[in-house]
């Protein structure tokens, strides 16, 4: 018994180690969508609206032009981060930004809006983060690119960087206008 | 020509390394003593072709030389020299070759410094160094390369990621490194011990001085990320419970631990097996907060490398690291002897209670950082963990290790009597009912947090403060032979009584930011006012103002309280062109009671600026605590006793501080 009590760290240890392998070893990469939800039909669901006044996410909306689908939080220290890039983009009128409120109390959403503006043309209310599970959200910040179809064709963990929607998602997002959304 | 010089001296120190490795630990089980002494001149040399790796490094950065890649993904000719200098460890490879530099350098203080140590623990403990340094040496050889050429050599950088164009930042991590990596010598003598089969007083006291430099360091590295965070990114908060944030904490929880536990090897020849799976831990720890920032397995505003090549390599360097460690661990632990017994009740049980709620508090922040990993591999469901968690599970934890902080150093060694502990305590319970009830009848919102909080406080203080006053017999002999023995205490006595009491006055700020904190939003233009609790802030103007590397567009903003002019703040906000990214400089103004604070986001003339501003109630006692926390562990570390290298004191040559520690 005293020998096997020496024994658990090495066991407990063991484990940790599988779970950190696991990924990594399965050629998984956390950052790209598991291919189980690229080139599917973005999850329909209805969303009450955030903000009064301006619409929530339906299927109808997913419908629509290519869009990004930006998940955020007020407690998600990284999409401080990435606002302001998706301000500016949003702003200049090259994309189309809908936003998921993703488990957040809606005072505490809505007075991050206030503090750092609101780029978004409709915005989704998760409370539960019931759509988080749907789109197979890891962490916020996320985005997705949605076609005109409504099909999911590129996901983003993490904060967007100048060099990511530059040279990644700005060139999608284009191609995918061009080619009507097929 | 002299980046070629730097990758030859990384490839000498690899194999200087792995002579280092393997030479010391054959003659410590030959009993050679001349290879055992070979470790002391490997560990040298090692030292300087790192060295002269990092100069050459430093250099390029220095002259802007951008045919080697490194520099020119994170430096700009424009950039101001400090920057262009903590350019070297702001990026992934550059952070690497810091890390094995400070590695190097503590090996080398064992060999200049370690004459009085056993030859043979010596010389294990610097081939266990040898074999991290060695590991990580590979790593960066083959995964990490910082003197890669480009060829034609661009006309001009990068440059560094803005964010951490900033004094704070540009030590923040050469503190935290120091702190993580001072852990290895810990780890190094735990190995060492477990392989000579004996823990013993002596090891202790070789190994609390390394623990407490590296405990100090990254005590002053994290506090110097948290305020660089409060200033610098313009959100009013100073930790976010962010997992690069926790990866650092993580080690810091389980080096206070040993830190503590050491303690009792020392005093009391006990509680080895747990000290040295402590300081194994704590190192696995420190290596973890390395995994977690490059692998990309968590994502985070400061993880600089997302690749999962040399998340691998350091996975396996890790896993034959700590499990190698803790394999010896299990076969060779349970030989060890164990010494003084001790009832539940006294200054050992004490630190076992310390002991094993700083160890449950560290895995709930470590079950909080990797829980959305592990259920994403067992179940395929994905969660995220915000505040909400650590403020319900971390912070209950910490409730009760703070109570027994304040009764703890009043329990005598081996037995204590509790209830005369506590009688003693009387005039703290005094101090704490006092202000608790203070609080509670000033308290607006009449908050049961900021009561606990505050009370908590004071019970520390008093706890300390009774506790000096017993070791010094105030009061029952005359104020001059209590002097006397003032002066006689320790320098560990005082770094203690140092480092308890900044834990009080960082809570005290907590609690207060926590509570009391006021906060006002508004969308402003030029001539606005804005009413932020007992002050009325007058946006005077917008303007500009061109930096070395950025565009600058300042407020200036007039801030008063009932028609009395207090200050004028000028918050900032950057535009860096290379990177087209923008930064906040938020404007502070420090008093003891309360930080004022305002920041200044996007906006133009026409639609006005966002303007946060927030009242922060005694935030500056939070640096102040830190600070004392650092200031402690350097008084401790200036004890004779613990000095590293000092000569043996002759026995009974020296007097005796009265009551020890």
């Amino acid at each position: 018994m005293g020998r096997l009590l020496y024994l658990l760290p090495l066991v407990i240890f063991g484990a940790i180690a599988a779970y950190f392998a696991a990924p990594i070893l399965s050629g998984k990469d956390p950052k790209t969508l598991p291919s189980a939800m690229i080139d599917k039909p973005a999850p329909t669901q209805t969303l009450p609206p955030l903000v009064d006044g301006k619409p929530g996410i339906d299927a109808a909306a997913l419908a629509g032009p290519v869009k990004l689908v930006n998940f955020f939080a007020s407690w998600c220290v990284p999409c401080r981060a990435e606002h302001p890039l998706l301000t500016r983009y949003a702003a200049s009128g090259k994309i189309r930004l809908y936003g998921i409120n993703y488990k957040n109390k809606k005072e505490e959403a809505l007075a991050w809006l206030a503090e750092l503006g609101d780029p978004y043309e409709r915005i989704g209310f998760d409370l539960s983060g019931r759509a988080g599970i749907e789109w197979g959200v890891y962490g916020v910040p996320e985005t997705y690119v949605v076609d005109a179809k409504g099909i999911i064709r590129y996901r983003h963990v993490g904060p967007l960087t100048q060099l990511v929607m530059a040279e990644t998602i700005m060139p999608l997002v284009e191609k995918l206008e061009a080619g009507g959304g097929s | 020509m002299i980046a070629e010089l730097g990758h030859f001296a990384l490839i000498a120190a690899l194999f200087v390394a792995l002579a280092q490795a393997v030479v010391p630990m054959v003659g410590a089980n030959r009993r050679d003593l001349a290879l055992m002494d070979f470790g002391r001149y490997a560990a040298s040399a090692q030292f300087l072709c790192i060295a002269i790796a990092f100069a050459a490094l430093t250099h390029a950065y220095i002259i802007s030389d951008f045919s080697v890649a490194n520099v020119f993904q994170n430096s700009h000719s424009k950039q101001p020299l400090l920057y262009k200098i903590s350019g070297v460890w702001g990026n992934h490879e550059g952070s690497m070759l810091f890390w094995v530099l400070i590695l190097a350098l503590f090996g080398f203080a064992v060999a200049a410094f370690g004459n009085n140590l056993p030859a043979s623990l010596r010389a294990r403990a610097l081939s266990v160094q040898a074999m991290i340094g060695f590991g990580f040496l590979v790593f960066i050889l083959l995964t990490s390369n910082p003197f890669e050429r480009l060829d034609p050599a661009p006309l001009d950088g990068r440059e560094l990621n803005p964010l951490l164009q900033d004094p704070g930042l540009a030590f923040h991590p050469p503190m935290l490194y120091l702190g993580y990596v001072g852990f290895s010598m810990a780890f190094s003598f735990a190995i060492a011990a477990l392989l000579e089969g004996r823990v013993d007083p002596a090891w202790a006291r070789w190994v609390r001085p390394w623990t407490l430099a590296a405990w100090t360091a990254l005590t002053g590295g994290i506090v110097l990320g948290s305020w660089w965070a409060y200033y610098e990114l313009g959100w009013g908060g100073w930790w976010f419970w962010d997992p690069v944030e926790n990866a650092s904490f993580m080690p810091w929880l389980a080096g206070t631990a040993l830190l503590h536990s050491a303690i009792v090897v020392e005093k009391r020849d006990s509680l080895k097996s747990w000290t040295i799976l402590l300081a194994i831990l704590t190192f696995a720890l420190s290596l973890m907060g390395t995994f977690l920032v490059r692998s990309g397995v968590l994502t985070s505003v400061h993880a600089f490398a997302v690749d999962p090549e040399r998340g691998l390599f350091i996975l396996g360097l890790m896993i034959l690291a700590v499990g190698g460690s803790l394999a010896l661990f299990a076969m060779r632990a349970p030989v060890l002897k164990s010494g003084g017994l001790f009832r539940p009740i006294s200054r050992e049980g004490g630190l076992v209670l310390n002991n094993l709620l700083l160890s449950t508090a560290c895995a709930t922040v470590f079950i909080g950082t990797l829980y959305p990993l592990f259920l994403d591999a067992t179940t395929g469901q994905k969660v995220s963990v915000g505040p909400p968690f650590y403020n319900a599970t971390f912070v209950p934890l910490m409730i009760p290790l703070l109570v027994l902080l304040g009764v703890g150093p009043l329990l005598a060694w081996k037995r204590a009597d509790i209830l005369q502990a506590l009688t003693r305590l009387w005039a703290a319970a005094v101090l704490t009912a006092i202000v608790c009830l203070f609080i509670w009848s000033g308290d607006d919102g009449k908050s049961v947090g900021a009561v606990v909080g505050f009370g908590i406080a004071a019970w520390i203080v008093g706890g300390v403060l009774t506790e000096y006053a017993e070791r010094i017999r105030l009061f029952r002999i005359s104020i001059g032979a209590s002097l006397r023995r003032a002066t006689g205490l320790s320098g560990s006595s005082y770094g203690m009584m140092l480092a308890h009491l900044g834990l009080a006055a960082f809570i005290t700020g907590a609690v207060g930011d926590t509570f009391w904190g006021v906060e006002a939003v508004a969308n402003a233009r030029p001539g606005d006012k804005i009413t932020l609790g007992p002050y009325d802030i007058t946006f005077d103007k917008m303007s500009r103002e061109p930096g070395p590397n950025y565009e600058a567009e300042f407020a200036t903003m007039t801030v008063t309280r009932d028609g009395e002019p207090v200050t004028r703040l000028r918050p900032e906000r950057r535009i860096y062109p290379v990177q087209r990214m923008p930064t906040t400089e938020a404007a502070i103004h420090t008093t003891l009671a309360r930080d004022l604070y305002v920041s200044v986001g996007e906006g133009n003339q026409a639609d006005g600026w966002a303007v946060h501003a927030w009242i922060n109630p005694l935030v500056p006692w939070m640096w102040i605590g830190a600070l004392m926390m650092v200031c402690g562990g350097l008084v401790s570390l200036s004890d004779r006793r613990l000095r590293v290298g000092a000569p043996k004191r002759i026995s009974g040559a020296a007097p005796q501080p009265v009551g020890g520690d």
